[in-house]
This record gives C-alpha cells, sequence and structure tokens, in this order.
C-alpha cells in the first residue's frame, strides 16, 4: 500500500536515481540476460527451421530412452525429466538463498548455496552421462548398402526412417537421419552446459565469499541477488532447450 | 562506493518473511506440476497412434504450457513482477521482436521443404545431374 504509493508519485525520470529503482549491476545483468535470450533464441530457432526443413525428423521419445543402470529399458524422456526436477529444485535453493541474503542471515545464505552448488553439479554430470551414452551408444544403420553401427555426433546420425530391410537380432534397422540433428543437439545443450557450469563457478566463487564475510562486511547480500538472476535464467533457457528438444 | 550506490534506489521492497516462502514452494508445485503435464502430454503422443493434425495441437499445448513456466521462473523466482512498470517493460518490450523471429524463420524453413519436395529436382542438381553436362547452356 505505502511501496503502491510511494511508486505513484516518485517522478522516476527527474534524476539523482535510478529510474527503474535497481542498482546499476543488478539493471546490467538483465540487460546481459536479455541479450543471452536472443543469442539462445537465435540458436533455438534456427534449429527450428532446419528441422521445418526436413521431411523426416527422429522423435525424441525413441531417441532419449536410456536411464543410467536400466539397462536397455525403454524409458523414454525419464532421465531428461530427473534433469529438468534438479534443475528446478537448484532454482529453488537459489531462491531461499537471495531470500536469506535479503535477511542479512550469513547462515541460511551458506547453506542454500551449498544445496544449489550441488543441484548444479549433479545437472553437469546428469549432461556428461547423455552426452556419453547418446556418442558411444550405437545402432544398426543401412548405408549405401551395407549394415554399418555408428552412434549420434555431429557428422553421424542413426535415428533415420526404417530402411526395407529384414531386422536383426530383434533390432530394426534404419536409414540414416538428417545429419543436423546431432550438431544441433549437442551444440545448443553444450551452449547451455557451458551456462550451467559457468553458473557453478559463480555460486562458488559467491559461497566463498558469504563464508569470508565479504558481504556481511559490504552490509548487503547483492552480489546473491545477481548471481541468482543468473542461475534462475540457465533454468529458464532449460524449459525451451526442454521443449524444443525432447517435448515436441 | 556503496553509499552512491544505495541513494539510487527509491524505495525497498518488503521483505515478505514468511508469506514469500509459502509463495516460492507454490510456485515450485506448479512449476512440477506443469512439467508432469507436459510429459504426459509428450508420451501420449509417443504411445497412441493419433492424426498428424491432433499431434500438432497437443504440441502447441506443451508450448504454451512451457511460456507459463517462463512466465512463473521470471515472475516470481526472479522476482520481476515486484519490480516497477519501467523496469518489466524494458525487458518485456524488446522480447516482442521474437514473434517475428519466431514466425519468419520457421515459415522460411517450412517453405524450403515445399520448394524441395515440389520441384527441387529441377532447382538443386542431384549427385547424378552434377557430374552430366547441361545440355541447354
Amino acid at each position: 500500500m505505502s511501496t503502491a504509493q510511494a511508486q505513484m508519485q516518485t517522478k522516476w525520470w527527474s534524476g539523482g536515481k535510478s529510474p527503474f529503482n535497481v542498482e546499476y549491476g543488478k539493471l546490467m545483468m538483465w540487460y546481459f540476460l536479455m541479450s543471452d535470450t536472443f543469442t539462445f533464441g537465435a540458436f533455438l530457432i534456427s534449429y527450428g527451421t532446419i528441422r521445418f526443413s526436413q521431411n523426416y525428423w527422429p522423435d525424441p521419445n525413441e531417441v532419449f530412452n536410456a536411464f543410467p543402470f536400466a539397462g536397455h529399458a525403454n524409458l523414454p524422456l525419464a532421465f531428461v525429466s530427473l534433469m529438468t526436477f534438479i534443475l528446478i529444485v537448484s532454482s529453488v535453493t537459489m531462491v531461499l538463498a537471495v531470500h536469506a541474503g535479503h535477511k542479512n542471515d550469513k547462515q541460511g545464505v551458506i547453506k542454500w548455496m551449498i544445496w544449489t552448488i550441488i543441484g548444479g553439479i549433479a545437472f553437469l554430470s546428469c549432461q556428461a552421462w547423455e552426452w556419453a551414452h547418446l556418442i558411444t551408444g550405437e545402432h544398426a544403420v543401412l548405408i549405401n548398402g551395407q549394415i554399418q553401427h555408428i552412434g549420434t555426433t555431429v557428422t553421424m546420425n542413426p535415428w533415420g526412417a526404417a530402411a526395407n530391410v529384414p531386422m536383426i537380432d530383434g533390432h530394426h534397422i534404419t536409414t540414416t537421419g538428417p545429419v543436423a540433428f546431432g550438431g544441433y543437439f549437442f551444440g545448443i545443450t553444450g551452449f547451455h552446459g557451458f551456462h550451467v557450469l559457468s553458473g557453478v563457478v559463480i555460486n562458488i566463487v559467491m559461497l566463498i565469499m558469504a563464508i569470508n564475510g565479504t558481504f556481511e562486511r559490504k552490509g548487503h547480500y547483492w552480489m546473491i541477488e545477481k548471481a541468482g538472476l543468473y542461475w534462475h535464467f540457465v533454468d529458464l533457457v532449460w524449459v525451451f532447450v526442454f521443449l524444443c528438444f525432447y517435448l515436441i | 562506493m556503496e553509499h552512491s550506490a544505495n541513494s539510487e534506489i527509491t524505495f525497498h521492497h518488503e521483505a515478505g518473511g514468511d508469506d514469500f516462502v509459502k509463495k516460492i514452494i507454490k510456485t515450485t508445485v506448479l512449476l512440477s506440476v506443469i512439467t508432469m503435464i507436459e510429459l504426459g502430454l509428450g508420451l501420449t503422443m509417443y504411445a497412441f497412434p493419433m492424426a498428424e493434425g491432433f499431434k500438432l495441437f497437443l504440441k502447441g499445448v506443451i508450448v504454451i504450457l512451457s511460456l507459463a513456466k517462463a512466465f512463473y521462473i521470471v515472475g516470481i523466482f526472479m522476482h520481476l513482477g515486484d519490480e516497477i512498470k519501467n523496469l518489466i517493460m524494458t525487458i518485456c518490450v524488446p522480447l516482442m521482436l521474437f514473434i517475428w523471429f519466431i514466425a519468419a524463420f520457421l515459415m522460411d524453413g517450412n517453405s524450403w521443404k515445399n520448394l524441395r519436395n515440389s520441384r527441387g529436382k529441377s532447382i538443386v542438381p542431384t549427385e547424378q545431374h552434377s557430374t552430366a553436362p547441361e545440355g541447354h547452356h
């Protein structure tokens, strides 16, 4: 009520104050994230353009159906759902760290930052497993009239349409799929993974600064807030990577 | 330095306390539920044979649900909803570019496919054609 009134009566553009009511660093973090949105947007739209230009595209339910220690069980999207859940939870622990920072609660900030870092590392580990599985998981593919066993890389795609040959050992033989599939998948999830990695590094720096009492001496935990914005952005991008590569 | 940084801010938001934590838990549950609905729809498309048109409709629903997730992450987790209108506008208005960006490029990709399918062979020389000399030149 009182803040709403203050908001109405303030002359935001008269100088001497931020017209956005935030400090410089936080505003610039928002603008950086906006530019990063366009970078990721351009990548995903480029992927969409190529996908729309193809008559055939692999079904994500068939490509991403493995789970660690589950052997050859057909579990479509199960592992990537776990990854999504890990990232959402680490986003929540980050919100709680920022919230503790608002209350100048040093122990709270340390506790929730540690959980956020663990979540980030868990996500990266899952991604490493998924990449390794996709690259080394070989499938029988009919290439130039011969059956070859290939994995998914930036130059090879075994996830093509079914080939017109009999099954071998109970496995369907496919043709090669659009080669852009691997390039876009590894390129975009890799770029996102790099963001997660840098987010984890930033969070570790923030944790060390919090433990050393840097923010306590400063009298505020605004740095945690800015790191938090970056971390939530990483989660936000994953929502769209998840949408474009796994769901549709 | 900090003193001048402090004076940039005209007023601080009230630090909600326990209400805020409740709001976070509510949002987390909401995000998880939306994700599960999305997965359910994705698996439905996989498990049951259905018409291409209906599949496309389900994909549209999943896209809208993802946008809802983005709205909650930005609005609640990133606190954009608590900022003043000036800041919300300076972030959201430039994002309108995406409307053109997505529509134009997806249509371009689709047109590319149609061209290749309908008369592609006469425009793009195939491997067999490119080795042979072209008569009418």
